[in-house]
């Protein structure tokens, strides 16, 4: 059924969908409409789950982690600060292997207090084993979220996955959003079952006590995991698909990217801008492309290098830093493809820090700088490409 | 033995997992100054000093050489040991 609805609506029913068993929230600012809305459909019968309002977003994530080892489908949400606030709990529950899935409405980390759109809080969870998928739009977010506990709840996975959206630009928008049909989610994604649980009767220690001569070897495991969980990533895209009729790519996707000589590497809601942009500019005989990365961990080199590898010029657009260093998926991507040797100039742009509007005109500017390397013309090859230089 | 996936593993892995290896000086008890008053194993933080046939003896499998046993004993009977590994 398709309804004009706010995305943070859109997704708490597609979470409701899901049959979480248990979800927690911490509903003060920041945060979004998810949990509230979660709330407002258990108050009104119907959603079936154990509701957990927790003192802060530690708890949140913590309950969590109770919760899923005896055995619950559990389910949170949560932006910039509370995210911050749940850091040595993301280490932990992915450690622990628990399937949780989060949606995380990406926003700016103070300080300076900022209470806008940008992926620094998420992008800089990308080390702690969460799977991290960036929907482009509210529906992608909605299908994402079923898709999510397919690949988490995986027993070759058992990994916890983010759900990113763009903070306010997806949360707070009102669009079309074909809603999730029940029936449809139950024959998706099958009741979870693991293997297990934390039970009375049969006692068992949980992320016990692991010392040098094992240590490594977890980790491994856990590594070994988010490597594998990419074909289950494609897969679940593709059952997805075969169930609802849509698709948004695997771990990657595509577009005009054929004959591009100017490619555009980016995730999230700035691909609708990039889309219409690259309609324009190809009407001006511009061979401009975009791969969309939907997944960012674990991260897709082997995608990305044959994604990439017709490509003249490559420009990185993401609402990201890395303070000291160039941005994240910038540095990820030339990472992937410097032992393939591929050797095309790859430029990076930060841009729409803090809820700063990425326009049509930004993405031409970057397209032009880009265009000039691909002629052999040196320019920075990191740059924040809307910058206020009058102001500095 | 085989990993599990989170480290779910049975009860009691503590009596498996030897935590000594850690430790830099091990306590020795001299038994003859010894009067038993059983202050080292009640401040043990370890709780690895029992009575073995009647005499204080460290558990040198979990001991973390801490020293709070010889600094707890009134008569000076336990000396802390550099150990050589």
């Amino acid at each position: 059924m398709m309804k004009v609805i706010e995305g943070s609506h859109a997704v708490a029913h597609a979470v409701m969908c899901c049959r979480p068993d248990v979800i927690s929230a911490y509903p003060i600012t920041p945060q979004t409409h998810i949990v509230e809305h979660l709330s407002q459909l258990v108050a009104d019968g119907k959603l079936n789950t154990e509701f957990l309002t927790v003192d802060s977003e530690f708890s949140a994530l913590s309950s969590l982690v109770g919760a899923s080892v005896v055995g619950a489908r559990c389910y949170s949400s949560t932006t910039s600060q509370g995210l911050a606030l749940m850091w040595e709990v993301l280490y932990n529950s992915s450690g622990l292997r628990l399937p949780l899935v989060m949606t995380v409405a990406n926003r700016a980390l103070g300080a300076p207090l900022n209470i806008w759109n940008d992926q620094q809080d998420s992008v800089g969870a990308r080390d702690s084993g969460w799977i991290q998928l960036y929907a482009e739009n509210v529906q992608e977010a909605v299908d994402m979220t079923p898709q999510a506990y397919k690949i988490a709840e995986d027993p070759d996975i058992l990994l916890p996955v983010m759900v990113c959206m763009d903070g306010f630009i997806l949360t707070h928008v009102y669009e079309p959003v074909y809603l999730l049909e029940q029936d449809k989610v139950d024959s998706y994604l099958p009741p979870y079952r693991p293997a297990v649980v934390l039970d009375t009767a049969n006692p068992k220690t949980f992320g016990a006590f692991v010392d040098p001569s094992k240590f490594t070897e977890y980790r491994y495991m856990q590594w070994d995991a988010q490597i594998r969980a990419k074909q289950k990533i494609v897969d679940a895209a593709l059952d997805f698909q075969k169930i609802f009729g849509r698709y948004y790519g695997g771990l990657i996707d595509t577009y005009h990217a054929e004959d591009a000589e100017i490619m555009i590497v980016t995730m999230g809601s700035v691909i609708g801008t990039i889309r219409d942009c690259i309609d324009s500019m190809r009407a001006e005989g511009i061979k401009v492309g975009l791969t969309k990365i939907r997944s960012y961990r674990p991260f897709p080199a082997e995608a990305l290098q044959k994604a990439l590898k017709d490509a003249s010029v490559i420009a990185v657009i993401e609402k990201d830093t890395t303070v000291g260093n160039q941005s994240a998926l910038l540095t990820d991507l030339k990472a992937a493809l410097y032992n393939s040797k591929l050797r095309m100039p790859v430029l990076g742009f930060t841009a729409g820090l803090g809820g700063r509007d990425i326009t049509v005109t930004d993405i031409r500017k970057m397209v032009e700088i880009s265009s000039r390397a691909k002629d052999g013309v040196a320019e920075s090859d990191y740059q924040f490409l809307d910058l206020k230089k009058e102001l500095l | 033995m085989k990993l599990t996936i989170g480290a779910v593993v049975e009860p009691g892995s503590t009596m498996v997992t030897k935590t000594g290896a850690w430790r830099t000086f091990a306590p020795v008890v001299d038994h003859k100054k010894c009067i038993k008053c059983s202050l080292c194993e009640i401040y043990c933080p370890e709780a690895c000093i029992h009575q073995v046939e009647g005499l204080f003896v460290p558990d040198l499998d979990y001991c973390k050489g801490c020293g709070i046993c010889s600094h707890e004993c009134p008569r000076k009977a336990i000396t802390m040991i550099l150990e050589e590994k």
